[in-house]
């Protein structure tokens, strides 16, 4: 055990910052730099009516965040500006900092998706796909751009795809996870298809807003179950991609789950195995075991990574789940953001380390 | 001391027919459920002909599975040698909207129980169904039928139309702990909001695996709420959940009470304790293959939780392996025996 423990001391010595490529980036675009990429119909409409997610607040959120902006209270430009929008701090407080060699930018809003107006939500789409060009991945070649996409509407997403997909730059096409209906949906499909066609992956990031109550048992009181609820509402899609079929329309398929920790993950699969052997005429496109077609399309992303009191427990799962699944990711400048220096259990092999810090996600997105 | 023989905790009694419950309906709704032809309370929950509800060779000629007590004695008791079984009807009163119906029926049901099941067999134990509606009406039916020793625990569905920890439900937990009745709470829905957060899936399949979505939500809720920290003595059993979906919820939700706790100050000690202390889960389903369980068992961090069912007459399992492959052997007296006898204190003492 001593023996072991010197060799991984050395090994972290030798190699004073292991090659992180970071899957979870959240910048944030201020209106002044987004309007350019917006049709004045478009800015008046903003200015007028406001973004209307599908819940009842103007302004803010149905539960108040644990911090404003949901952001680590360091995170905030000392120029001004909110956490995320400021290039040169975003590179000096984490690309720099923590040596990222690559990330991945999801932003969150504003961006469009599950507005209730289907061609505002499809023009600040685009418009959020053309600043993350313009103003982080052009002059910034460590980040890498999302294709927002309308997905309410599944033709204008695939109208969007099409349009971005051909600038390198963009590395995957993003959805939020609480969906209008479950992913799985054949609404949805015409996206599916469009990234196969383009060879790139789906990554679903948890939040959004569906409309429905956030737990199937009605509206809970506090955002610390909001949070908790991320992993449920996860579980009803990909159970949905499961057993609508998706898989053997697509089976280039490959999901990204971002910020939805992976834990549950191993027993949904053993609970859809259960289900499809008991009801499987039900569902006759179903044609393999649920937990197949999890291991074979799904990626994980670390962060929010769950905390065992036992840590060989999370080996277990993360095994389980299939090492070369398992994507880093920060969630760069929220309060809940994984430190690359501490994030990851200093049990794991050196191995498993490079593969989930950047092999994995080398992999998928295929950096060079 | 003496041999105990295994309680069963999780047995399905079948209404054969709503006509079954005429002679316990008060006038008014026995003539409400003919002359407006009221035909079946039954839930989608388990579409009726579906392999989950009832295994087919446990039906019976109409179809309907564990319609009287010599059809479930001969399975639970004589087959597979419990002493003891706990009756869980799940009639679809939780599903009713008028209030007033509900609480009838919930009295129907309750009466029926009595009469039909408790009454014929000294083995047999069940829950009070209670109409959720109202939670005066869930308190009185409570009331009403505490009295009988034989009712060892109150029963409500994982999807209701607001998480179990909320406020307006603690008449229900105070009541729960004058009599010493845990809280069952069961797989199931009365449809106020589609099964998943995501709406309505096509799939009955999709239905049955949101369930467990539902007890994290209804976990997360009761202790957020500060359920526990208001009752110190209410037991909550989580029934036909599939247990292998809580190590992981707690090791997330455990995580993010770190980050917040400031929005619920009155949880002064991590959910992972809470639950281990204050919950139980029946072992039918275990969502798990036979080489995992063992694993899936220790990331419980507890020999307490586990409860023995059969869930008879679902379709849980094929032959007569009541108990998941795969439970170390010195378990097994644990969950069969010892652990529902400290989760239920109305089968202590020879009761």
């Amino acid at each position: 055990m001593n023996i072991e423990v010197r060799q991984s001391a050395r090994e972290r010595a030798q190699r004073v910052k292991p090659a992180v490529i970071d899957c979870d980036i959240h910048p944030k675009a201020p209106l002044d730099e987004l309007r350019p990429f917006l049709a004045k119909r478009w800015c008046d409409y903003l200015d007028t009516y406001g973004v209307r997610s599908r819940h009842g607040f103007a302004k803010g959120y149905p539960y108040p965040k644990g911090t404003p902006q949901a952001a680590r209270r360091d995170a905030w430009p000392p120029g001004g500006g909110l956490p995320g929008s400021n290039l040169d701090f975003m590179r000096a407080q984490h690309l720099d900092h923590y040596g990222i060699e690559l990330g991945v930018m999801n932003p969150l809003s504003p961006s469009g998706q599950g507005e209730q107006n289907p061609e505002f939500s499809a023009a600040l789409a685009s418009a959020m796909n053309e600043w993350q060009i313009a103003h982080m991945s052009r002059p910034e070649p460590r980040l890498k751009a999302s294709i927002i996409v309308p997905y309410e509407d599944g033709e204008a997403a695939r109208a969007e795809i099409h349009r971005r997909a051909g600038e390198r730059d963009y590395v995957q096409v993003f959805l939020l996870s609480r969906t209008a209906e479950a992913l799985g949906r054949r609404r949805y499909w015409p996206i599916y298809e469009a990234a196969v066609e383009h060879g790139l992956p789906v990554g679903i990031h948890v939040f959004g807003y569906s409309g429905w109550a956030m737990t199937n048992t009605g509206w809970p009181s506090f955002y610390i179950e909001e949070m908790t609820e991320h992993a449920t509402s996860s579980q009803a899609l990909v159970t949905s991609f499961i057993m609508e079929g998706v898989f053997a329309r697509y089976p280039d398929l490959k999901i990204v789950l971002l910020e939805s920790g992976f834990a549950w993950l191993p027993a949904l699969g053993w609970r859809l195995d259960r289900i499809w052997k008991r009801l499987k005429d039900e569902v006759p496109h179903v044609d393999r075991a649920p937990s197949e077609l999890i291991r074979e399309h799904f990626w994980v992303s670390t962060q929010p990574m769950e905390e065992p009191e036992d840590p060989d427990h999370l080996m277990e799962v993360m095994e389980w789940i299939g090492w070369d699944r398992i994507l880093f990711a920060s969630d760069y400048p929220h309060w809940d953001f994984d430190d690359p220096f501490l994030a990851l259990p200093p049990s794991l092999s050196a191995e498993r380390r490079d593969a989930i810090f950047a092999g994995n996600a080398r992999a998928l997105y295929r950096f060079a | 001391m003496p041999t105990l023989s295994a309680i069963d905790c999780d047995v399905h009694p079948g209404v054969p027919d709503i006509k079954a419950l005429l002679p316990y309906l008060d006038d008014h709704w026995r003539d409400q459920v003919e002359d407006r032809g009221i035909p079946s309370l039954e839930s989608i929950s388990y579409p009726p002909n579906a392999p989950i509800t009832a295994r087919p060779d446990w039906r019976g000629p109409k179809g309907v599975a564990a319609t009287s007590v010599a059809d479930v004695g001969r399975h639970v008791f004589e087959r597979w040698g419990a002493g003891v079984a706990i009756l869980n009807c799940l009639y679809g009163v939780q599903l009713v909207f008028n209030e007033d119906m509900a609480a009838a029926f919930a009295r129907a049901l309750n009466d029926w129980i009595v009469a039909e099941w408790l009454d014929r067999d000294p083995r047999l134990r069940a829950s009070i169904v209670v109409p959720l509606q109202n939670i005066e009406h869930a308190v009185d039916e409570v009331e009403r039928r505490a009295g009988d020793r034989r009712f060892v625990q109150i029963l409500v569905l994982a999807m209701g139309e607001t998480p179990l920890g909320r406020r307006s439900y603690w008449p229900l937990y105070a009541a729960a702990v004058r009599h010493g009745l845990p809280i069952g709470i069961h797989a199931g829905s009365a449809y106020r909001h589609p099964v998943t957060s995501l709406g309505w899936p096509s799939y009955f399949s999709e239905d049955y695996a949101a369930q467990s979505q539902a007890f994290q939500s209804q976990v997360a809720s009761l202790i957020t709420e500060g359920a526990f920290a208001k009752f110190p003595d209410l037991k909550v059993v989580l029934i036909e959940s599939g247990v292998t979906w809580l190590p992981g919820f707690l090791w997330r939700f455990s995580k993010f009470w770190r980050g917040l706790r400031s929005e619920v100050p009155w949880v002064d000690r991590s959910p992972a304790e809470i639950v281990r202390d204050h919950m139980r889960l029946t072992i039918q389903p275990f969502d798990a293959p036979p080489d995992a369980v063992e694993r899936a068992i220790d990331h419980l961090r507890s020999d307490d939780m586990l409860l023995y069912a059969s869930d008879f007459p679902h379709w849980q399992f094929d032959g007569d392996d009541t108990l998941p492959p795969g439970i170390p052997e010195s378990l097994k007296r644990k969950i069969l025996v010892e652990n529902p006898i400290a989760t239920y204190n109305r089968l202590k003492g020879g009761e």
